[in-house]
């Protein structure tokens, strides 16, 4: 017989994934417990590899493009916008108005698709199975949308280098109003079943807390920062296809904690619908495509391109080396830069928490291994 | 003093029952009985690809230019084709599609000159073996050919 047996340690190393349903992918994460609290974690990830970045290398300007949509397949129309502005910044062009318009459109349409997204999800993990079947319910109208205008639902492929493919379809701009019309007063109706129920607020209330000056120590972007209290949205600070144009609020709250991370986003939904309403009142008439080519070779040079995805900053850095082909493209995705902060949200918290704070971080491990 | 009569009387709760109650309407059933019942998909939808002929003398009207080949990012389509000494003119042996790597970025479409390749609206694809995967201009000009169900 052992001198001491595991009954005698008072800590228990614990491996919750890459399986687990509630890490939202394949993320694995070894946290270390004494009873039920937590004392460490350590996230590993990578179990999504696929090399994204090397294979931008391999393929030209416009092959890449589909790519990208595949790393957070959950917000793929603000990854497809990412990157074509990064080599419409290379090619020192611009999208029509119209093609902005239309690419401010399906954006925000696409944020508030994630954010239902993450709210069912999470609601799911806490223990609240009502609002994933509503919240997938209204999902699948934004999705129509998306289907309809370019022919897919998911990984959309919606914009090209340049501006757009295709011309809006007819009826277009009346679906999206239809769609605000109808998606307002569900918010309402989330915000009645989970806003004041006991359970959620005990469960959310003062978890995962990270403040203002820990956010900007982790470069934490997105929701998760503004429920710290910092306002700061990149459509505002650095404006890009014409976000300057739209008025809309910044949601902020000062605690900085699960519960905050909820109405923060919950908020964004609203002003994403408020942004879609005036974009379609303004919609101009002209082109969808700018002058590009047939064949994209742009200069010599690097660019680097930051936009508010749903989930934080999301970057596109291309180098290109005056082939069709990128030199190198880097991404900087925020649910990657975003999880680097989960240890500092879940030390000294309890075991049960982890779900939720992971399910707040609102990450896609399609994203962070790329 | 009301927030305490509100714990007691589990206002929050039957809130929240209050809304689920509601939803229980049969206006909001949103079940799509397939296969019974095919969705119908969008005009724009990028499902199976299609070899289109020319319906007047059943001739394709691929020209063998290649050009869906180099734009495919996959490198999955392979075009060969045979010069006709007569018309001097290029035409089409096979046409091989890859359907198991394809993620129906529509990029071979667009850059058709012709409009021969196409992403059509069928949507059922699956096949029992991975070679059924890989479609020759047969199937392609044929289309796949999902089983009906009467229910």
């Amino acid at each position: 017989m052992p001198d001491a047996t595991f009954l005698d340690s008072t800590e228990l190393v614990l491996n919750m994934g890459p399986q687990h349903p509630s890490t939202h992918g394949v993320l694995r994460v070894i946290l270390k417990l004494d009873g039920e609290k937590v004392l460490g974690t350590e996230c590993i990830i990578g179990y999504l590899h696929r090399g994204v970045e090397k294979i931008a290398e391999n393929r030209t300007y416009a092959q890449f493009n589909p790519y990208v949509d595949r790393m957070d397949y959950v917000a793929a129309i603000s990854n497809g916008l990412g990157y074509c502005l990064a080599v419409e910044k290379l090619l020192n062009v611009e999208a029509p108005p119209r093609a902005q318009a239309v690419r401010v459109i399906l954006t925000e349409l696409n944020r508030i698709a994630s954010h239902l997204l993450w709210l069912g999800t999470h609601a799911l993990d806490i223990g609240a199975i009502t609002p994933v079947f509503y919240c997938l319910r209204e999902r699948e109208e934004a999705l129509k949308i998306f289907e309809k205008y370019c022919g897919a639902r998911l990984t959309t492929h919606a914009f090209r280098i340049g501006g757009l493919l295709y011309e809006t379809y007819e009826g277009f701009e009346k679906e999206v109003i239809e769609f605000c019309d109808m998606f307002l007063p569900k918010v309402d109706e989330y915000e009645e079943l989970l806003t004041n129920n006991r359970i959620w607020v005990g469960r959310l209330k003062d978890v995962g807390i990270l403040s203002a000056e820990e956010c900007k120590e982790f470069g934490v972007t997105g929701p998760v920062l503004r429920a710290a209290g910092v306002k700061w949205d990149l459509r505002k600070e650095q404006p890009y296809s014409g976000y300057e144009k739209y008025d809309f609020d910044i949601p902020t709250r000062t605690n900085g904690d699960t519960y905050d991370r909820y109405v923060v986003r919950m908020e964004e939904m609203r002003q994403s619908v408020r942004i879609m309403r005036q974009a379609v009142a303004a919609i101009p008439e002209g082109p969808v495509m700018g002058k590009v080519g047939k064949v994209i070779k742009p200069p010599v040079g690097e660019a680097y391109v930051s936009i508010e995805a749903p989930k934080g900053e999301l970057g596109y850095y291309l180098v290109s080396d005056g082939s069709t082909q990128p030199y190198r493209c880097r991404v900087r995705p925020p649910s990657f830069v975003n999880l680097q902060a989960l240890d500092r949200m879940i030390r000294g918290g309890l075991v049960a928490d982890v779900v939720a704070v992971i399910g707040t971080l609102d990450i896609v491990l399609g994203e962070i291994d790329r | 003093m009301g927030k305490l009569l509100k714990s007691i009387f589990l206002v929050d709760l039957f809130q929240g029952l209050w809304v689920t109650f509601r939803n229980q309407h049969p206006k909001y059933i949103y079940t799509e009985q397939y296969p019974a019942e095919r969705p119908k998909v969008a005009e724009r939808y990028r499902g199976a690809p299609r070899l289109n002929i020319n319906p007047e003398n059943g001739e394709t009207l691929c020209i063998s230019c290649n050009l869906c080949a180099l734009a495919c990012p996959e490198t999955l389509i392979v075009v060969t084709s045979q010069r006709n000494e007569e018309t001097k003119r290029k035409e089409l042996t096979t046409f091989t599609y890859d359907t198991s790597r394809c993620m129906f970025c529509g990029l071979c479409e667009d850059a058709c000159p012709v409009d021969a390749l196409e992403l059509t609206q069928d949507f059922e694809m699956a096949t029992y073996t991975r070679e059924g995967q890989i479609w020759d201009r047969q199937m392609l000009e044929e289309g796949p050919r999902p089983t009906q169900y009467k229910c």
